[in-house]
């Protein structure tokens, strides 16, 4: 049997080949300096991939998910940060052992709530719990009134714009709109050489798959499906006895958390965080990265986001000028020819054909009706 | 002991009932009783406020003043999802199912276990949920598309659907807004046969404008007029009342 509370046939088979992809294919074939772009792009992976949790199944759009990549990110910058200010990397400072932007803003002493950053435990759990526990925030703050929709939309919008205006404003603290550069080691560990690359491309790969095994334990729980029923008919779900709003809070939430996550990989694979991943225009552009993949689709999401940047780099290298148009052109067409994104794409016209290619040259095994009602959910 | 009348219990007791929106009373002060097992049918022309006394019941909307008292409960302070927890059931006007989902998957979010956050991730589709979801899908006659993805069914399946869903959820007072409207002959004699089945052991409120149907499930109709009672009793005596002749059966 391989249907379980993960996963079923067709959904395995999809995770193994991107495990394939990215562990065996991509490292063969790639060289370091490519491997660390993929990298980078996998770090939006984790934004698109609460996404397809919170828009896709849940139906709330979110454009304020660089406010979670963000506050992630700077969790971990900041404890890079002050591993990286030790007094004696710091000794031709006014005052050795705080971060060098403090220094250059009149700061004589290291702020209280920079002094937790020190302990990597703590770090490790502000990442889940600080955007965690702001997303509860504004979840409740929202949801239980009821705010839905465009309304929600906006007010994410707003949310990105602030925390980025705090960032850049409040210099001393937060490094302002240079972010917080220069991270080297991690426990001792230098973040910043070739094979240390290599590693951190692995770790993030597997930080990824737990992501998307909860995705998959989540969407394949009554909760996924009362989500999808929610996005549908609201009044129905909650006059049969479910609050709605406390499901709506844990989808955002785990949006959240998922790009959090990401924004601490972007901090330790790319070497430093800043206020341009957290405003409203990337905000958008993780957006466009899930409904490019397919926002109902877990793996399509995760596609999305390394095709939309191979794009991205590719194009924005030959035609800087040009590069965002082609990207709101892309989710136009998107949008208006494939809602489903490419896992539409995949799931319309090429598996389909797969399938009758298989089926055609073997005789029909004994269940196989099964993967083809297990595309929605667990057959039963 | 009992010492002369005692303060019969109803199941719900609806009491000075008003709601007035932007000044508009929609529900003027209102009040009626529901039995334990009482089918009671509310019906009256267009306007007259039936939708909105079942949307105050279950919390949908909320009133100005007055009480709502399930078994000897306050409902009118209470949220919607509470609400059904105490054993209030809704069916909305237009069939209202999740058209994503199968049918199976319609019936099983409404099983009544499961509804907190944590109790629908950990929820475990055992043999009790899928013998009482075959179970019902055999009442509503759908035991052979539990498969089918719901968007599929016709309107008088979806209908059916619908009211299964409350069936699994098996409330103590079942609330029915139009259950045959836009159905065909052969669909309103099966609804009619599915509900006479289904209202045993509970209570039902029906708002229908198909006097046949209602003469045929009644026992009790209340006529509503302009947000108030203009009548009510058996059938019989509604049909007879002049006032009900007037505004509302003589057209």
């Amino acid at each position: 049997m391989t249907d379980n509370r993960f996963f079923n046939r067709s959904e395995l088979i999809g995770i193994l080949v991107l495990a394939v992809f990215l562990v065996v294919v991509l490292p063969l074939t790639l060289d370091v300096f490519r491997l660390n772009l993929v990298a980078k792009y996998l770090t939006y992976a984790f934004v698109a991939l609460g996404l397809v949790v919170c828009w896709g199944y849940g139906g709330i759009l979110s454009l304020g998910q660089g406010v979670f990549f963000g506050l992630g990110g700077y969790c971990m910058a900041m404890f890079l940060k002050l591993e990286a200010s030790s007094v004696e990397n710091t000794k031709i400072q006014s005052t050795p052992g705080i971060p060098d932007f403090m220094d250059w803003n009149q700061i004589t002493s290291l702020p209280l709530f920079w002094k937790p950053f020190h302990s990597l435990t703590f770090t490790i759990a502000a990442i889940i719990l600080v955007p965690g526990i702001f997303a509860l925030i504004i979840g409740t703050a929202m949801f239980k009134r009821r705010v839905g929709g465009t309304y929600f939309a906006i007010i994410t919008q707003a949310v990105a714009a602030i925390l980025t205006i705090l960032i850049v404003g409040q210099q001393g603290y937060t490094g302002g709109i240079n972010g917080m550069t220069d991270l080297r080691t991690l426990k001792g560990w230098d973040i910043r050489p070739d094979h240390a690359k290599v590693v951190l491309y692995f770790f993030e790969v597997g930080c990824l798959f737990v992501c998307i095994m909860i995705a998959q334990f989540v969407r394949h729980s009554k909760l996924g499906r009362i989500l999808v029923a929610m996005r549908e008919k609201e009044d129905r779900v909650r006059f049969s006895g479910y609050s709605v709003a406390n499901f709506k809070i844990f989808a955002f939430c785990i949006a959240a958390v998922f790009a959090a996550i990401g924004g601490a990989m972007f901090a330790l694979n790319v070497g430093f965080m800043s206020p341009s991943f957290v405003g409203i225009v990337p905000s958008i552009e993780m957006v466009i990265y899930t409904a490019v993949g397919g926002r109902l689709s877990i793996l399509g999401a995760i596609y999305g986001t390394l095709l939309v940047n191979f794009a991205k780099t590719s194009l924005s290298e030959t035609f800087p000028e040009l590069w965002l148009f082609g990207l709101g052109g892309l989710f136009i067409a998107v949008v208006l020819a494939f809602p489903n994104g490419l896992a539409g794409i995949w799931g319309d016209y090429v598996q389909p054909r797969i399938d009758r290619l298989i089926s055609s040259r073997k005789p029909k095994p004994e269940g196989w009706t099964d993967s083809s009602v297990a595309d929605g959910a667990p057959a039963e | 002991m009992l010492v002369g009348h005692q303060p019969k219990e109803f199941l719900l007791a609806v009491e000075a009932l008003t709601v007035s929106f932007d000044g508009f009373k929609a529900v003027n002060d209102l009040s009626f009783y529901v039995d334990e097992n009482e089918i009671r049918v509310i019906i009256g022309p267009n306007g007259a406020g039936k939708t909105t006394v079942l949307d105050l019941i279950c919390g949908k909307t909320k009133a100005t003043s007055g009480s709502i008292q399930f078994r000897g409960k306050e409902l009118t302070r209470m949220k919607e999802n509470e609400i059904v927890k105490t054993g209030v059931g809704r069916k909305f006007q237009n069939p209202s199912i999740y058209d994503d989902l199968t049918v199976f998957e319609n019936l099983e979010i409404s099983y009544p276990r499961g509804r907190s956050v944590f109790g629908a991730l950990t929820f475990t589709r055992d043999a009790a949920v899928r013998d009482r979801v075959h179970e019902v899908a055999e009442m509503i006659f759908l035991k052979d598309r539990l498969n089918m993805s719901a968007d599929l069914l016709s309107h008088g399946q979806k209908q059916w659907l619908e009211i299964g869903m409350l069936l699994i959820q098996d409330p103590d007072l079942l609330m029915l807004d139009e259950p045959v409207a836009g159905m065909s002959v052969s669909e309103r004699t099966k609804t009619a046969e599915l509900l006479n089945r289904i209202i045993k052991n509970r209570s039902v409120l029906v708002i229908e404008h198909d006097m046949k149907f209602v003469e045929d499930i009644a026992h009790k109709v209340t006529v509503l007029h302009q947000g108030q009672i203009l009548s009510e009793g058996t059938m019989e005596k509604v049909q007879n009342d002049p006032k009900v002749i007037e505004v509302y059966l003589g057209h």
